[in-house]
């Protein structure tokens, strides 16, 4: 073992995968090292680890790499967002209605960018566990996980955001060097945002939602969150491509390599900046990063063109209607019969079905089940859900106005930093307001992604968000890879979030 | 519009959930609190604006986009044990449920 073990965790995908394959270091070896750091963790970033299971995994890409046969990030460490089925893990979706499953299959996205899919090659990672997120996915700053809250590695006393929030925690304290996330409003960018990494949403159905705990099915996807734009392509590349037999709304679009497209000058670059972004709503300190960075932007050549997306603020009602309706349908599988929990006490089948539900979803999910099931039901049904339907063309077709205008669309991920936890326990709807510049890109399907481009406020991390057109994940990450090239935000960690 | 207890207990019976009176309390204030902010919808006109049910609708205008179904040809191999490991109940490969029928 070479004496730069301790760095380990400071080194990029790229510079770790160039390790393991140049021997410097084993898998097994770079995964004990990113084990300890998971042991000292102080964020509650995880929720299941099982380091004979990781072991297992890196020996085996060892194995691989002797070999000679190893993937393009063989043996370098991941974990997994709660809501990925595993099979080695325990999988809960921060549920107790599935404290202790364990699933019998892997999800797609998992097998991808491990052992591969189907006798093709996956990357070759090794996981190191699973992260903490709000329950089923739906929360903004992972206090609605049933397990425990996880605590922002910047400030311990603030929230990581969500519902991503442990997988932003552990890639921010370098606890993982690249994590999953899922984004159905704003998930993993949001996050990626509050604990100053990069993640990104990639067009809907780009990547298999199959083995992905549904939440709300036509908004659903899984993306990387990690430190850079570099990182998540590479990983964004392993993770995407059709899964046409086992996910019905996975595009049948070629796998593309995202790393290979990183080397565009923005020059003459249209950067649309919608003006329903920079309102009264957004904090000043936000808004000072925010600025800075698109001028870093345009020093860098590109062009910022005024746009707008005028129904961003019906974005809420219309997302918080769409969503529960479905979540109300998804969730009906909870039923205490096949798989989770099932309550002692009850008299028939009916009040099974009620007790065990009643003890095993969290007030938010509750919330969203009862709103989802009223909005679906007799007499409300084109009321609610059909006139958030027709909403939702107007701003997809607003997006699509837009991009007539400019190539890519930026703006702020969140309208402040990171609050403080408990700050919206007993107002819900103060989360749901807080999603406004996420939720419209959700609502379209379009690919979002969020980098780290200053401090605000306390030294939180502020995040921009780009949006781009359906599958122009590449601009989106050379845009961003090219802010990182000449800013170093993305480079600098907290002190916080693992005693080591 | 304001929801009330009777529409709280309607729902909740609706999404089988069972619900005790202080979380049926909680639940009516909160989802009222929600549809202070819903309301704003009725107010967008929608003649003759075709539903989005799903983003590839949006995305119709590239060919390669399109929904489909997969042939109805069976994929999965047997795996009852693997899918029953974590039922709360099962005997002789079948789901316990309570008696339904006397």
């Amino acid at each position: 073992m070479t004496s730069s073990t301790q760095e380990l965790h400071l080194q990029s995908l790229s510079e770790l995968a160039s390790t393991l394959h140049s021997k410097k270091a084993s898998a097994v070896e770079v995964a004990q090292h990113f084990l300890q750091r998971v042991q000292a963790d102080s964020t509650g970033a995880f929720l299941d680890v099982n380091p004979e299971a990781t072991l297992t995994q890196a020996k085996a890409s060892d194995a691989r790499l002797a070999a000679g046969n190893g993937g393009c990030l063989e043996g370098v460490p991941i974990a997994h967002k709660d809501v990925f089925v595993t099979r080695d893990f325990v999988t809960t979706a921060g549920s107790k209605i599935l404290a202790n499953y364990r699933s019998p299959f892997d999800a797609t996205v998992v097998q991808k960018l491990a052992n591969g899919v189907n006798g093709q090659s996956g990357a070759g990672m090794v996981t190191l566990g699973k992260l903490n997120c709000d329950e089923f996915a739906m929360g903004s700053g992972n206090e609605n996980s049933a397990f425990h809250a996880v605590r922002n590695p910047w400030d311990a006393t603030r929230v990581p955001g969500g519902s991503s929030g442990g997988s932003a925690a552990a890639v921010a304290a370098r606890l993982t060097p690249a994590a999953t996330g899922t984004d159905t409003g704003g998930s993993i960018r949001q996050p990626a945002s509050f604990c100053g990494i990069t993640g990104i949403k990639p067009t809907y159905g780009r990547a298999s939602r199959y083995g992905m705990i549904a939440y709300a099915s036509s908004l659903d996807q899984a993306g990387p969150m990690a430190r850079s734009a570099e990182d998540c392509a590479l990983l964004l590349s392993a993770m995407c491509g059709p899964d046409l037999d086992r996910d019905s709304t996975s595009l049948d679009v070629a796998t593309e390599n995202f790393s290979a497209k990183l080397t565009q000058s923005i020059k003459g670059l249209r950067i649309g900046i919608p003006q329903e972004f920079f309102g009264d709503g957004l904090a000043a300190d936000v808004r000072t990063a925010i600025d800075a960075a698109l001028k870093t932007l345009e020093a860098q050549g590109a062009q910022l063109v005024p746009i707008s997306l005028p129904r961003t603020e019906l974005s809420i009602p219309v997302y918080y209607i769409i969503a529960p309706a479905e979540a109300s349908s998804n969730l009906s599988r909870f039923d205490g019969v096949k798989f989770g929990h099932r309550a002692k006490d009850y008299t028939d089948l009916v009040s099974m079905y009620k007790q065990t539900r009643a003890e095993g979803f969290g007030e938010e999910v509750k919330r969203r089940i009862m709103t989802g099931a009223y909005v679906l039901s007799h007499g409300y049904y084109d009321a609610y859900y059909l006139q958030a339907q027709k909403i939702r063309r107007m701003i997809a077709d607003d997006f699509q106005q837009a991009f007539t205008q400019c190539d890519v669309i930026a703006g702020p991920v969140a309208p402040s930093v990171a609050w403080t936890l408990g700050h919206n326990a007993s107002d819900p709807l103060a989360d749901y307001l807080a999603d406004i510049f996420t939720l419209p890109a959700s609502l379209a399907g379009l690919p979002g992604m969020s980098l780290p481009v200053g401090f605000g406020d306390a030294h939180m991390p502020v995040g921009m968000q780009l949006i781009g057109n359906y599958l122009q994940e590449a601009t989106l990450l050379n845009v961003a890879h090219q802010f990182q090239l000449a800013t170093d935000f993305h480079m600098q960690s907290p002190q916080g979030g693992s005693a080591l | 519009m304001s929801l009330t207890t009777l529409d709280i207990q309607r729902i909740a019976n609706l999404a089988r959930l069972a619900l005790q009176p202080d979380e049926e309390a909680r639940m009516l204030d909160k989802i009222n609190n929600f549809f202070g902010i819903v309301e704003q919808i009725s107010a967008v006109d929608t003649t003759g604006v075709v539903p989005m049910a799903h983003p590839v609708d949006a995305m119709r205008n590239s060919p390669e986009i399109a929904l489909r179904l997969r042939a109805d040809t069976v994929s999965e191999p047997n795996q009852r044990e693997a899918n029953q490991q974590s039922a709360p109940a099962v005997e002789n490969g079948l789901f316990l449920v309570p008696k339904v029928i006397e």
